[in-house]
């Protein structure tokens, strides 16, 4: 094999499963991509003598007549899971040395099914963030910033994000770094980055795979997904993910269809709504064209298009603001010094908790938990979470009206491309509009994808979001399919391990 | 809604976060924008609109109530930072 890191997941699998490669030489390969890709930040823990010996495991189960879907596809996993035996942070320095005892179900399942795991990549702190730039582990950088020199050293002409919060993820595919990779996402953080590195990612259902051994943040809204290069990329990982887990109660027993399978049945008949409310004030120019170029796009590959209308979107984001630190505040809460991570003494008990509490957490996560707790304190909670969960309601009626007439919905990801490490606003609540167009999935627990589609006046990369109705990630994938042939996006960023 | 240093200070002790006395007034001013911007769900019309509780349609499964899981304290304690004799250790709390 000439360049094993510049297949796609689906191409390296076939090689393998061809016998034109191995899972070791794969995956020596990736391991050596992982380390000279330091410069980015991309992982918090390298897993590398791990990754080899699955490798090997690997090898020995195909030559038995035992290869499992993945088998010997090396991926990175979203620092978020806990991995047996392997350190997991969620980006926080509250979770100090936290070697978990178990293994979360989502990388349970990426294991039974052959795969390898690289290492654990980079978040913001417990996935609140859209940039990484609140990982107590230093920021990711975006491999397509601007280079300062060339190869793969730390020049950089200027460093931009690589979206949030499962940036390193994102930041990792792009980079040429595993093969897929696993994120989670709350209100973007899957969609969000996939879009600012110029790869494709996928959030399905709520409910569509399991969320234990997942270190929690808005129990409600978060869900798993994932990463890859293509949209077949991501349709065989899902597959591998999704279902029924009797540890996780609200997972849904459901069959998992083969999404891959699903690819090939194109979008000719299929009816995509375009939502007007998403046409929101100040939308950048190229932002527009670029949907307007995925609309026609759709049309010409045989779907039919037409405006639909979700009144209630622009109510997302503060209800978002609402119903996410409320639930954070309350997962938060278990981290007391007492039974994991960090400990910092005091006089009382009381005093032990805030000091472990006061030191361990960042500044985001912080006020996320102060928000959380006064909106639930006593004699607040109809007015905010109350309120918030009934305008939920409101945004599942908008988009189960819409799913009466149309199969699926397009939409920008995000209202622009990747910002500067240094032109990072400074209110929160600035920062907060970069998750508009991708909330809306998450209140609704509907399954969204993110899928390049095009390059913004800076050459850096834009995605088109398709969301679906519950369950049906099949059509989304089939829709993304097709904005992906159009497309023909080049995925080249300067800092790149494919060259 | 403006909250201010001494709201805080109060609500930082219920989610038992120590926050340096220098830091409250900034971060008065940050809650209280975000709590201004998510105010404006106050005008939406929510009456007898019942409050999203769940995701799935599915009512919720049962499962038979025995125990599945058990007898692992040393896995429990591995990450306890303080741990004596099979128990989690803390400061005193009985005077």
């Amino acid at each position: 094999m000439a360049d094993l890191l510049s297949l796609t997941l689906a191409e390296a699998r076939d090689a393998l499963k061809a016998g034109e490669t191995s899972a070791v030489d794969l995956v020596t390969a990736h391991v050596g991509a992982m380390e000279r890709a330091r410069p980015l930040n991309l992982f918090i823990t390298e897993t590398a003598e791990q990754a080899l010996a699955m490798a090997e495991a690997a090898d020995a189960r195909r030559a038995r007549g035992e290869a499992g879907p993945l088998n010997g596809l090396p991926i990175g996993v979203k620092d978020l899971f806990c991995t047996t035996g392997v350190l997991t942070t969620a980006g926080s320095h509250i979770l100090d040395g936290f070697v978990p005892t178990y293994e979360s179900t989502v990388t349970s399942k990426l294991w039974a099914d052959g795969a390898v795991m690289l290492g654990k990549l980079n978040l913001d702190e417990f996935a609140m963030g859209s940039s990484t730039l609140t990982s107590y582990y230093g920021p990711t950088i975006n491999p397509w910033s601007p280079r300062d020199g060339g190869g793969t050293g730390d020049g950089f002409a200027r460093k931009l994000v690589p979206g949030g919060s499962s940036g390193g993820s994102g930041a990792a595919i792009a980079a040429g770094v595993g093969v897929g990779a696993l994120g989670t996402d709350t209100g973007g953080s899957i969609r969000q980055p996939a879009s600012f590195c110029g790869i494709t990612g996928i959030k399905p259902t709520y409910g569509r795979c399991s969320r234990w051994g997942i270190v929690a943040f808005a129990s409600s809204l978060d869900q798993a997904g994932v990463f890859g290069v293509t949209v077949r990329d991501c349709a065989i990982l899902l597959t591998s993910i999704c279902g029924l887990d009797p540890k996780d109660s609200t997972s849904v027993d459901l069959p998992v269809p083969d999404f891959e399978a699903a690819l090939k049945d194109g979008v000719r008949g299929l009816k995509i709504g375009v939502p007007k409310e998403y046409r929101v004030d100040g939308m950048p120019a190229e932002i527009e064209a670029l949907w307007q170029q995925g609309i026609d796009w759709l049309r010409a590959a045989g779907a039919e298009v037409a405006e639909v209308s979700l009144p209630h979107t622009h109510h997302a984001l503060p209800a978002y603001y609402i119903v996410a630190p409320a639930e954070a505040s309350s997962n938060l809460a278990r981290y007391d010094g007492v039974r994991y991570g960090l400990r910092v003494d005091g006089k009382s008990i009381i005093e032990m908790y805030e000091n472990t509490r006061g030191a361990g957490f960042g500044a985001e996560v912080r006020r996320r938990i102060l928000i959380g707790t006064y909106v639930l304190s006593a004699g607040y909670y109809d007015a905010y979470y109350r309120k918030a969960q009934q305008v939920r309601s409101l945004i599942r009626r908008d988009f189960d009206r819409v799913f009466e007439g149309f199969d699926a919905v397009l939409t920008p990801t995000t209202p622009s491309g990747a910002f500067g490490l240094d032109n990072v606003p400074d209110d929160p609540v600035t920062m907060y509009l970069n998750d508009i167009f991708t909330v809306t999935a998450n209140m609704a627990g509907l399954p969204g994808i993110s899928v390049p589609a095009g390059l913004d006046h800076q050459g850096l990369p834009l995605g088109l979001q398709v969301l679906g109705r519950p369950f049906d990630e099949a059509t989304l994938l089939r829709v993304a399919q097709a904005i992906e042939d159009a497309a023909a996006f080049k995925l080249a960023p300067p800092f790149n391990m494919r060259a | 809604m403006a909250l201010d240093t001494d709201s805080v200070r109060r609500i930082a002790h219920l989610a038992r976060l120590k926050v340096p006395d220098d830091q409250l007034d900034h971060l008065a001013g940050e809650i209280s924008q975000i709590l201004t911007f998510v105010e404006q769900l106050g005008a939406v019309d929510t009456t007898d609109v019942p409050p999203m509780t769940g995701m799935a349609t599915q009512k919720l499964r049962r499962r038979p109530d025995v125990v599945t899981d058990g007898q692992i304290p040393d896995k429990v304690l591995a990450n306890a930072p303080d741990a004596t004799g099979g128990f989690y250790s803390v400061p005193k709390v009985v005077e």
